[in-house]
């Protein structure tokens, strides 16, 4: 009896210092994000503070108000709504087709098509851009939302395609094929019986990918001028005549930040299930 | 519809591009009569665009490697003529090309170690702690998750400011401590030092929630074996736990791997714009020669050197995806 007590008193001391590294451990992962949102509506005298208080000082939206006033916000916002959406559209209706060809058909090559799919993931970005750049300069796409929305297929589509595939591959091929033998043909059981369960996939995998182009930044900052820059380039610049000012600019990550990491949050777990799914089977 | 209507001009491909997927489809059809038509036919417009945005910028990546490109060339005042390997030769000798090789090698080694280890460490840690910790430190881990790159550099940016950022701020009040002013950018070790935190902030929550998920599949039977046979908390995690995750462990440290060896926008930004040379990774230092220097060939010819080093990193990732049958 007493041995389980201490035993149980033992217990409870070491959760104890576990639950403190925890929190040590909330705290530093978070600070970035706290100390964005409290710069954003602090008042703007008390965010250039040699020692600034770690908590809110007051409420204000002026910095939300100076940054929309510095610089067009709504016009970068709004193309790269115009991008993200279109390369979305794209992106999935023409990757839930190769999904589907590569995780529902067997035929010759296949292998070969999905190595190559998983292959060309893994080249990165940066090191495209210039042939691209040249690219887009002969097809007259350099500085048009067009050519940005080609672009970015290059890193969305392969993602739609690997992602929708794992959602395939999780739907049991019995459910159609008892569809077919109670008389569908195979587009009706696909669209009455497959569509229906993956479609909460396709949201996720959507949302995800609108993340991701929303995100981007090399590209946009190569293909299109100053003029027509995206949201993400638009804060990568975010300079005023008196240099940089961060409250402003705080305010302005805010409101690019908000939306997404709410985004991210509802589609998260879904994500992280269908990108680990099958991966300790032995 | 609008779908439909959007793609078509997205991949009218110059004409060469046409025939990889129909050369496989015409001779399937005629033996399974129609059966591998449909796979084809569905994984055309995919296979179409991929060869445009992908297929042909990697043919001309490599093309324009061999070639004299510059400012003349671009404008089309000049015809590109083929140099053969004069561009490599040219990069290759460059001692300035041998210590950004290293630094990014440097960069990228410790942003993957440091990502792993504390990434293990956290998700470890979460099964020890309370449920509602637990919960904290998830919200935490998928708000930075979650934040767009661009938005937390700026937001490290503002951390770093010598003035009035706030970790000059906390530093100083340790006892002794006089960072007020400090500026974190002027060499480059340190700088770079910031930029791998900010890479390694955004992340560890990958990390930490994919092999989190692993660890729930580690049997407890295992551990608790383990344990009665007399191994301490090393034993069980290096004898036990490691081997089950190992997959995982290893698909995480490829994709680290390839990640962190292309980090640009940290570096960029940070830099506003113009990364000194001390500063220089591969890929800012190929972007620069390329549109700063206006020598594309020799910017291509780097970022293909980039290429073929992570060409083994990426062979292990196929292997191992392929070898947990995810490829099937």
């Amino acid at each position: 009896m007493s041995t389980l007590a201490t035993a149980g008193r033992r217990r409870g001391k070491s959760k104890l210092g576990w639950n403190l590294l925890g929190l040590l451990v909330f705290v530093t992962a978070g600070f970035p994000v706290y100390w964005m949102l409290n710069t954003a509506f602090k008042p703007a005298k008390d965010a250039i503070d040699p020692d600034p208080s770690l908590f809110p000082t007051g409420l204000t939206l002026d910095n939300f108000r100076r940054a929309l006033d510095i610089a067009d916000f709504w016009g970068p916002v709004g193309r790269s709504l115009i991008v993200s959406l279109s390369v979305v559209v794209i992106g999935v209706v023409v990757g839930m087709l190769a999904a589907l060809a590569i995780s529902r058909f067997a035929f010759r090559g296949r292998k070969i098509v999905i190595v190559g799919i998983l292959a060309v993931q893994m080249i990165p970005l940066v090191a495209m851009i210039i042939p691209v750049f040249l690219l887009l300069n002969d097809l007259n796409q350099y500085d048009k939302l067009t050519g940005l929305i080609i672009t970015y297929l290059t890193f969305i589509l392969p993602f739609t395609v690997w992602t929708l595939r794992g959602f395939i591959v999780n739907i049991p091929k019995e459910l159609e094929e008892a569809a077919m033998v109670d008389g569908c043909s195979r587009t009706g059981a696909f669209i009455r019986v497959v569509f229906p369960l993956l479609a909460p996939g396709m949201v996720a995998t959507s949302v995800y990918a609108f993340i991701q182009a929303w995100n981007e930044y090399l590209y946009a900052l190569m293909l299109m001028s100053q003029e027509h820059q995206t949201a993400t380039v638009w804060l990568g610049n975010f300079t005023t005549k008196h240099g940089t000012e961060y409250a402003p600019m705080m305010a302005g990550a805010t409101m690019m930040a908000v939306p997404i990491v709410v985004l991210f949050l509802i589609v998260q777990r879904k994500m992280a299930a269908g990108l680990t799914a099958g991966a300790v089977k032995g | 519809m609008s779908a439909a209507d959007t793609t078509t001009p997205a991949k009218v491909p110059p004409p060469r591009q046409a025939p990889p997927p129909a050369v496989p489809k015409a001779p399937r059809r005629r033996r399974t009569s129609g059966g591998a038509a449909v796979p084809w036919a569905l994984l055309a417009p995919c296979l179409l665009i991929l060869a445009l945005v992908m297929g042909y910028p990697l043919v001309r990546l490599v093309t324009l490697s061999f070639q004299k490109f510059g400012q003349s060339q671009l404008w089309g005042f000049q015809p590109a003529e083929s140099v053969g390997f004069d561009n490599f030769g040219k990069v290759l000798g460059d001692s300035e090309f041998w210590t950004v090789v290293v630094r990014t090698i440097v960069f990228a080694v410790g942003s993957v170690v440091f990502t792993m280890v504390i990434g293990m460490l956290i998700a470890l840690l979460l099964q020890r702690v309370s449920g509602w910790v637990k919960t904290l430190i998830n919200i935490a881990l998928v708000a930075s998750w979650g934040m767009p790159i661009i938005v937390a550099t700026t937001v490290f940016k503002w951390l770093f400011d010598s003035d009035y950022g706030v970790f000059n701020a906390l530093l100083s009040k340790l006892p002794g401590v006089d960072m007020i002013g400090h500026n974190w950018f002027a060499s480059g070790p340190q700088g770079l030092a910031v930029i791998m935190l900010l890479v390694v902030w955004g992340a560890v929550p990958f990390v930490v929630i994919t092999l989190s998920a692993g660890l729930t599949q580690v049997p407890s039977e295992l551990e608790e074996a383990a344990r009665l046979d007399g191994a301490g908390a090393w034993g069980v995690f290096r004898y036990v736990t490691l081997p089950i995750l190992k997959p995982i462990v290893v698909m995480l440290t490829t994709l680290s791997v390839i990640w962190d060896m292309g980090v640009f926008p940290q570096v960029f930004v940070m830099r506003g714009g113009h990364p000194e040379a001390e500063f220089q990774l591969l890929t800012t230092y190929s972007y620069d020669r390329a549109f700063v220097v206006n020598d594309y060939a020799q910017g291509s010819a780097i970022a293909l050197l980039t290429v073929l080093l992570l060409l083994g990193v990426v062979a292990v990732y196929m292997r191992q995806m392929l070898q947990i049958g995810e490829v099937e």
